[in-house]
Formats: C-alpha cells, sequence, structure tokens
C-alpha cells in the first residue's frame, strides 16, 4: 500500500505516541447523569497509540457523551478521561491542542468556502499561516474538494460537507482523532468514499475512536470494538473475538408466521443461543455442519418448515443482537429469549 | 510504513506548550464573523428596514402629535431610533450565537485550543462593525427626513461613539441569552419582552413626563433613557454631563457583569 504525500507527510509532523507505552485514549469509570437518566454508567476502555478503538452501540447507548466527555465540551459527573496522558478535566488545553474531532453534524461553517473553513481551523490552533496554507491544499485535494474549494460550503452535499469537516479536524495534524458517526445520515457512495479517506488516515498512525451505529463500519475500520448499550459497556475485542463469543458459525432459520417463529425458537435454544430478528431466528453454534442437522432434525420433528435455512459466517450484527436484545419483537416470549442467551448478557445487569 | 516513522517522533508533552492567544483568536473570529455578514446581505437589510420604518412612522405619524419642548420632535426622535436600533440589533449577537451553537460550530470552537472568550469577543466586534454601518445609515435616513444637529460638530461624532458603546454592552447580554436559549427562535422570543419595556417605557419617542408617575420612576432611570437622554444632549448640544457619566457607567458595568457571565456561561454549554 503506498501512501500518498500528503498523508505520509501529515505523519510524519504527527507525534502520534506518547511517551512511556501510555494508551492514546483512557477513559476510567465515566459516569454522567442528566437528572433521572443515566447516560454513563461507569464506561472504561483504553485505546493505544496508532489504533482504531470502535465504539459500537444504538442511539442512545451513550456513545456520543464518551466522546464529549474525552474531547472537553462535557464534564463527567465522575470517572477520568486521559488524552495522550493528559487528564481532560485538569489540562484540558493540552488536551484540545492533540485532538481533532468531526462530528455527526459536520460542524462547518456554510457561509465559508471550503478553503476559508480550513484557514479559520488553522488560524484558531495556531498553525503559522503559510502551513495552514499548504496543507490546506493538500487535504482539499486528498478528500476531492480541489474543485470545489472556493464555493461556499452551503452549496456543497451532505457527503462533501463531511469530508470538509473531517479535514478540518485535521489541519493541526492532532495525533488523536474523534470521529462521532462519521457516517450516520450519509448515502452509500458517500459511506464508501470517507471510509476510504479514514482508512488512509489510520494507514498514516493516527490513533482514532470512532463511535458509530453500523457494525459493517466497525467490523471494516476499528481495530478493536467497545460495544455500549444504556452507558454501560457490555462486551469488547475484536472484530473477529466478538463473532467467535457467537459461536464459530450461524444458522439462521426464518419462517412465514410468527407462531412458527415461537415453536423454533424454543425448540432450537438447546441445540445454541438463539436470537431473534423479526421472523427470523439466529443460532449461534460451534460447529456448523453437525448443528445444521440437528436443527433439520428437531424443525422436521416438529413439523416446521422454514422459508429461508442457511449457515453462515457471524456478522457484528448476530453479535450485537445477542448482546443486546434490543429487536425481539414478541414481548410475550421475551422470557424465553432470554433464557435461551443469559449467558451472554451476564455482564449486562438488570435491564 | 509511515507507522514506524511516527513511532519515533516526541511525545506531545514535550512539544513547546501551546498558549491561548485571546487576541489572535478574537480577530479571527471576528474575521469569520464579518464574512458572514456580508455573504448573507438580506440580514442586513431586514435589519435596516424596521428602524428605518419606525423613523417615517413616528416622523410622519405619530410625530404630530407628540410635542416636544425645546427642539423639533424629528430631532428628538433621531437619537431615540439610534439606540432603539442598537438595542433590537443586539438581538442578532444572541441569534448569531444560537445559530453557532446548534449547528454544531461552537462544539468544534471548543474542541479547539482557543481562547475561551474568542467566539464570545469575536462576535461582539463583528457585530459593533455592523452596527457601525446601520448607524450611518440611520444617519443618512435622519437627514433625508430633516434631522438637523444645529450645535457643534463635535457632538454627534461623541453621540455615535456612545450609541455604538452600548450596542456593544449590550452585544454581551444577548451572548448570554442566545448560549441559554434552546434554539435561535426562541433566544428571539426571550428578547423582545426584555426590550419592549426598556425601549418604549423610556424617553426614545415621547417625553418621559407625559407617562403615569409609577412608570416615570423607572422610565427615567433605566439604562435606554440614559444613554438615549446622553445622545439627544450630545446631538442638540446641550451639557449633557450628569447623564453622560450615568451613561457610560451603565455601560461599563453591563460589560463588566455580563462578559464574564457570558464566558462563563460559553465554558460550560453542552
Amino acid at each position: 500500500m503506498t501512501e500518498s504525500t500528503a498523508i505520509a507527510e501529515r505523519a510524519d509532523g504527527s507525534p502520534a505516541v506518547s511517551s512511556g507505552g501510555e494508551p492514546a485514549i483512557v477513559a476510567d469509570g465515566l459516569v454522567k447523569r442528566y437528572g433521572e437518566v443515566i447516560a454513563l454508567d461507569g464506561v472504561s476502555f483504553m485505546a493505544p497509540a496508532g489504533t482504531v478503538l470502535g465504539l459500537l452501540g444504538p442511539n442512545g447507548a451513550g456513545k456520543t457523551t464518551v466522546v464529549r466527555i474525552l474531547t472537553t465540551l462535557l464534564r463527567p459527573d465522575a470517572g477520568s478521561g486521559r488524552v495522550l496522558g493528559h487528564d481532560v478535566l485538569a489540562q484540558p488545553h493540552r488536551v484540545r491542542a492533540s485532538i481533532g474531532l468531526a462530528g455527526q453534524y459536520a460542524a462547518v461553517d456554510e457561509n465559508l468556502t471550503a478553503r476559508e473553513n480550513l484557514w479559520l481551523v488553522g488560524r484558531l490552533t495556531h498553525v503559522p499561516g503559510a502551513v495552514v496554507a499548504r496543507r490546506s491544499e493538500e487535504l482539499l485535494q486528498r478528500f476531492d474538494l480541489g474543485a470545489a474549494a472556493d464555493r461556499l460550503v452551503r452549496m456543497y452535499s451532505g457527503g462533501m460537507r463531511r469530508r470538509l469537516d473531517l479535514a478540518a479536524a485535521l489541519v493541526h495534524q492532532p495525533a488523536v482523532l474523534f470521529l462521532d458517526e462519521p457516517t450516520t445520515g450519509l448515502d452509500p457512495q458517500g459511506r464508501n468514499e470517507l471510509w476510504r479517506v479514514i482508512e488512509e488516515l489510520v494507514g498514516g498512525g493516527t490513533t482514532v475512536l470512532l463511535t458509530t451505529q453500523y457494525l459493517e463500519e466497525a467490523d471494516r475500520l476499528a481495530d478493536r470494538i467497545i460495544v455500549i448499550d444504556h452507558g454501560r459497556v457490555i462486551a469488547q475485542g475484536t472484530a473477529a473475538e466478538l463473532k467467535a463469543s457467537m459461536g464459530a458459525t450461524v444458522i439462521e432459520v426464518a419462517f412465514r408466521d410468527a407462531t412458527a417463529v415461537a415453536d423454533a425458537r424454543e425448540k432450537l435454544a438447546a441445540i445454541g443461543p438463539v436470537t431473534v430478528a423479526g421472523r427470523a431466528l439466529h443460532v449461534g453454534v460451534a460447529d456448523g455442519p453437525r448443528a445444521m442437522l440437528e436443527t433439520v432434525r428437531v424443525l422436521d420433528a416438529a413439523g416446521l418448515t422454514p422459508t429461508t435455512l442457511t449457515l453462515r459466517e457471524p456478522t457484528l450484527d448476530d453479535v450485537f443482537l445477542t448482546l443486546t436484545g434490543h429487536i425481539a419483537e414478541e414481548p410475550a416470549e421475551a422470557g424465553n429469549g432470554a433464557a435461551a442467551i443469559a449467558p451472554r448478557r451476564a455482564g449486562r445487569g438488570g435491564a | 510504513m509511515a507507522t514506524r516513522a511516527i513511532a519515533a517522533r516526541p511525545a506531545i508533552a514535550e512539544a513547546p506548550a501551546q498558549r491561548a492567544q485571546p487576541v489572535g483568536d478574537a480577530l479571527a473570529i471576528t474575521w469569520r464573523n464579518l464574512l458572514t455578514i456580508r455573504r448573507t446581505p438580506r440580514l442586513l437589510v431586514f435589519a435596516t428596514i424596521q428602524p428605518v420604518m419606525f423613523v417615517l412612522m413616528f416622523r410622519y405619524v405619530f410625530g404630530g402629535a407628540i410635542s416636544t419642548p425645546g427642539t423639533s420632535y424629528v430631532n428628538y426622535l433621531m437619537p431615540g431610533i439610534f439606540v432603539q436600533t442598537v438595542v433590537f440589533g443586539a438581538l442578532t449577537t444572541g441569534i448569531g450565537l444560537s445559530e453557532d451553537l446548534h449547528k454544531g460550530l461552537i462544539d468544534r470552537f471548543r474542541s479547539l485550543p482557543m481562547a475561551r472568550s474568542a467566539v464570545l469577543v469575536g462576535r461582539s466586534l463583528a457585530d459593533l462593525v455592523r452596527n457601525v454601518f446601520v448607524v450611518l445609515l440611520m444617519c443618512v435616513v435622519g437627514f433625508i427626513v430633516g434631522w438637523r444637529v444645529d450645535h457643534g460638530w463635535l457632538g454627534l461624532p461623541a453621540a455615535l461613539l456612545l450609541v455604538l458603546a452600548f450596542s456593544y454592552a449590550l452585544s454581551w447580554v444577548f451572548a448570554i441569552v442566545g448560549l441559554s436559549a434552546p434554539d435561535a427562535e426562541t433566544a428571539q422570543a426571550m428578547s423582545f419582552p426584555l426590550l419592549a419595556p426598556l425601549i418604549f417605557a423610556s424617553s426614545a419617542f415621547v417625553p418621559v413626563k407625559t407617562m403615569p408617575d409609577w412608570l416615570q420612576a423607572f422610565a427615567n432611570h433605566q439604562p435606554v433613557s440614559v444613554v438615549v437622554n446622553a445622545t439627544r444632549d450630545l446631538t442638540l448640544g446641550r451639557s449633557a454631563g450628569s447623564d453622560l457619566l450615568q451613561a457610560v457607567a451603565w455601560i461599563v458595568a453591563i460589560v463588566a457583569v455580563c462578559a464574564p457571565l457570558a464566558v462563563a456561561r460559553y465554558r460550560r454549554v453542552s
């Protein structure tokens, strides 16, 4: 893989690793309450320098709150955070000097051109003028904004704004980059473009904390994944580890009617942990072919004929469904499902 | 591979500590806000239409019914119009900040190693420049409808400076409103009930003596009246001593109280 000039140069000037081997990002027991609502309930994790940490969870899980605390925008009620060894509460100025933030709301100024936006951020991060001009040009080329560089941002498409937002987060060559749902709301093409750009950055050695509700995104970009739900970390590991925790293989069985789904769920619980997504059942198993035979026997004996019956590699979707159980549709049967997947939810406590 | 090159870089902790640069940061934000004003000229047009309407209405509709001892009504009116213009104009500071806040721009600024005061100072300075433009325009409108400054041309620049200083102080009041309101529309809606009594229960458009006694007590001492009186004295060539002192005191006090409050609010806004 060849590094582009822009990225290689960015990497060269970028102090990405803190001394003493301390992780680039540390969250330690973060708690945040809004009145009665507990947004974060003791979130801890760390990201080694030069890696991508994916913070994966549904809407309202607390991902953005974590990012806001670690970027000094919000004070936690308890716990602490460190970025490159600097405490976010005690040394916010040092933290700000070492981070870049790109958010889901594309915080760029609509009444400025792309070049002016980058110039502004460059000035505000105290990068010398000549350097800002050169670096802006590199970033604009890198993010395919060269042709539109002198157009007002209010004429930009959503994807162009996101790319500019990301470029603005990179003007001062931060060693640590926070990306809060960078592709939410983008069309597939825009998402792919942004993924390509993020992958190049990571190749350049930047430490990235990425929040996302897209499993595909975390799978593709993150070295390690922290799954959070209701303000708590419910699982963590590499994408491969998380998938392995699901069982080596997933058997997917779908039915036309809900009664059959309920019936099958009960019967298949003996084979492996079962989760329900609509009219489909996912069974995590260790030995795929053997479990498949067993599944066929069980279904046949019960007189259940599925519309789909497949054996496949587990995806993060399976992991997520197993961990959070959010997509269970029939509340009346929740008891069964919960029992079947109880061992995997042990860490969740309550809820 | 680039990763290896990075591992050899010194830690950021060892890099020269970046110090906040309040003046440079504020000027960068001022530049950005002035560009915004220039690129949304319709906002400037709407901001000037209202005071022009007020001039025309009071000059030609209500003016005939208001008697102002010692001078013509248009000469009485124009200082009130100046102050009214900048008071309503100060709303823009709050609305602009509220928009920046809800578009996520303030999040970006707050995540940068820039001075905490810069976004607010820059905003208030850009709005001051805008007010210079609007106030000069109102001078022209005034001259067209017969306003005359007969006594001393030193009085007029002094009067305009006072009005602009007052506008600057008010920007800080509305900065707090803008950072506290849930959105820009609410910021505007919240401000009007605050502003209307200050503008209308004042000496801006009618002599306070025509008001009921209980209202006079308020109208004589509230800041808008004090500033209007001082401005009027200066443009009419009267000695402005006591009113001028009071007006300057109000301006200094408002900035001294509201600027730190606004910056504190900015630090904690979320």
